[in-house]
């Protein structure tokens, strides 16, 4: 094992599966040179070239386009667009386009693109360049919503996502780019579509995704100081969504806790609590509850009061364990 | 200069282009088509001229309005009306339409319901092309409306940069949608937008099927030889609506029976009579053989069975 940070394992990935495969290449703003405007893609324009590292005009639409054409006809494209919320200016691309064209046309293509997105505030970057929009994609069917939440799970959920023939969308965090961890020397693959037992518990389940695991893992540690052993699940994947690994601990616990730190209403908080509702209604001993930010616009400077916390986490937990 | 052989073959398929949209349209009429269609007609010289250049292994994207391309590249009529059917038997199964209908092994990656949408995709087809270094072109077909699309400005300015082997071919009908063009724009010419972009730029009489095919052979020869883009504007005319039942208000009869003197088969018929390429016996032979390929294909669309639900799930992911 060695310890490295969330940044750095995403730019092993990406190198690793550089090498691996003549075929990927990275496109984005400022991915060769300047090395991505976090640093995930530095070193590549010297290992591998300009044929392979290509920095665009700020154009995100025709990134993603070009990601989509270029994947139809056998390449593994890896696109950087800057931030979740810069997403929106090629919704068409995404949404019209990239998750529908199999379908759309019969079956006929296979659309390995990966598109790497930071998501999450806390950085007081503001409105524009702090929202979580996870559950926007994670509603359109065609696309894989991947959400890693340490450098072991973003480094083995991105090589996976490349070898994918699915378009996936791969949901970065970039309060966790500086965060240290633990990962193999050797390489390693992670599934899409399988959540992951972070700490387990016997009282509540706590279901997280992205900066939220960790918040949620404090509030475990705090809570069983109180005797409240809290298991920790966290979803790594969006959409396919691991109902197994939820139903499993909800038939443990009987409580369970969905934490994100998108805007509460209309979230995948919402999708989780009603699929556990709709399958397995009887397991549950309290309403399920949801851990999210309140429905307003990031805020400048005012981040504290918006980003959801292991302090929210641990009132949750209670008010399901005093039910 | 174009051999007879391949004048003659322009012609026949322009003939078919529009014989089949006119099939279309009556079929539509009597209520056999669910969904929506857009007919090209008034339009065949530029689908024609242009696809007239390309070889199998290149490359098209379509729209809304794309039978007629489609048709030009070479696709299977009994699959194609399989698929306007909504049958088992189409190129999409039954899931595309009209609208989007793609057909991979003829190089026709896709046509698109959203206005522009598909013209960052031909970023990629043509990027793949010179990435892996095939000689190969993506000819990205799209109205004039889309040109006031950013996905144009975003797209045009990238293929100049790389160079990358790709003709947007404007076909310009003078409609966008329900507007005409002196309404949403101060140009005349949309070409004249290329040299922003930095690559060729050129605007062609799109009536006249031997102008298109000579200046589309140039655009595409730039491309194969990685000489960049070329915006290629193809000036036609709508004989019909937007879609198929639109009854037109916005237009006055007197502009849509102008539009309708600009005939580009009839062009293109005088000059293969004068030149002595072909006799009115001739014309007689290739409208038999139209109407026969029209018949088998619409007795294979109506005879192939709709998808079961099975079908339903199929295919959204691999």
């Amino acid at each position: 094992m060695k310890e490295t940070r969330y940044i750095k394992a995403i730019a092993e990935a990406l190198s690793e599966e550089m090498a691996r495969d003549e075929n990927v290449f990275v496109i984005g703003e400022d991915v060769g040179g300047p090395g991505g405007a976090f640093g995930a893609t530095k070193g590549l324009l010297e290992t591998f070239g300009e044929r392979r590292v290509k920095d665009t005009p700020i154009s995100e639409s025709a990134i993603v386009g070009l990601a989509i054409g270029a994947a139809a006809q056998g390449l593994r494209p890896v696109a950087e667009i800057m931030f979740v919320d810069f997403l929106t200016v090629c919704m068409d691309q995404i949404v019209n386009q990239m998750a529908k064209m199999r379908y759309m046309f019969g079956g006929v293509y296979k659309l390995p693109v990966v598109i790497r997105a930071p998501c999450g505030g806390g950085l007081n970057a503001g409105p524009q360049h702090s929202q979580c929009l996870e559950s926007w994609f994670a509603h359109v069917p065609g696309l894989k919503v991947v959400m890693p939440a340490t450098p072991y799970d973003v480094k083995g959920l991105l090589k996976t996502s490349i070898r994918d023939d699915n378009p996936v969308l791969f949901i970065e965090n970039k309060a966790l780019y500086a965060m240290k961890g633990e990962i193999p020397e050797e390489e390693y693959l992670i599934p899409i579509g399988k959540a992951d037992v972070k700490r387990e518990g016997k009282d509540v389940t706590v279901v997280a995704t992205s900066r939220m695991v960790h918040q949620a893992l404090e509030a475990a540690k705090s809570l069983s100081n109180e005797g409240i052993e809290v298991e920790v699940i966290d979803l790594r994947t969006i959409s396919p969504l691991d109902k197994e690994t939820i139903f499993k601990s909800v038939e443990k616990t009987s409580k369970l806790v969905v934490t994100h730190e998108a805007v509460k209403a209309f979230g995948i908080g919402a999708e989780i609590a009603a699929m556990v509702c709709e399958e397995m209604i009887d397991c549950l001993d309290a309403p399920v509850l949801r851990v999210g930010a309140p429905f307003v616009p990031v805020p400048f400077n005012l981040e504290n009061f918006y980003l959801p916390n292991s302090g929210d986490v641990i009132k949750a937990v209670k008010k399901v364990m005093e039910y | 200069m174009v051999n007879k052989e391949k004048l003659l073959e322009m012609f026949y398929l322009m003939v078919k282009i529009r014989r089949v949209e006119e099939c279309l349209l009556d079929i539509f009429a009597q209520g056999k088509i669910p969904g929506f269609i857009h007919v090209s007609i008034g339009q065949e010289a530029v689908a024609v001229g242009v696809c007239s250049c390309l070889e199998q292994n290149d490359y098209i994207f379509t729209t809304h309005r794309g039978h007629g391309q489609a048709i030009a590249k070479g696709i299977d009529l009994k699959r194609f009306m399989a698929e306007i059917y909504g049958r088992k038997d189409g190129y999409c199964k039954g899931k595309s339409g009209s609208m989007h209908i793609a057909c991979k092994e003829m190089g026709i990656v896709g046509s698109n319901g959203i206005v522009g949408g598909g013209i960052p995709i031909s970023l990629g087809t043509s990027f793949a092309s010179m990435f892996k270094g095939e000689g190969n072109v993506t000819i990205c077909f799209f109205g004039d409306g889309a040109v006031n699309e950013g996905t144009f400005h975003e797209s045009l300015n990238l293929a100049s940069l790389w160079n990358l082997p790709v003709v947007f071919c404007c076909e310009n009908n003078g409609w966008a949608q329900f507007t005409p063009q002196k309404v949403y724009m101060k140009l005349e010419n949309i070409s004249t937008r290329a040299e922003a972009y930095g690559m060729a730029g050129v605007t062609v009489d799109g009536d006249d099927v031997l102008k298109v095919h000579e200046e589309a052979e140039k655009a595409i020869m730039r491309a194969r030889k990685g000489q960049g883009p070329t915006l290629l504007e193809c000036k036609t005319h709508r004989w019909f609506g937007h879609f198929a039942g639109d009854a037109q208000k916005y237009r006055s009869p007197k502009e849509i029976q102008e539009a309708r003197g600009f005939d580009p088969i009839g062009k293109f018929q005088k000059f293969l009579f004068k030149s002595k390429y072909i006799s009115p016996e001739y014309v007689n032979t290739i409208e038999a053989k139209i109407k026969s390929e029209i018949e088998e294909a619409i007795a294979f669309a109506e005879n192939s069975p709709i998808g079961g639900i099975e079908e339903l799930f199929n295919d959204v992911y691999v």
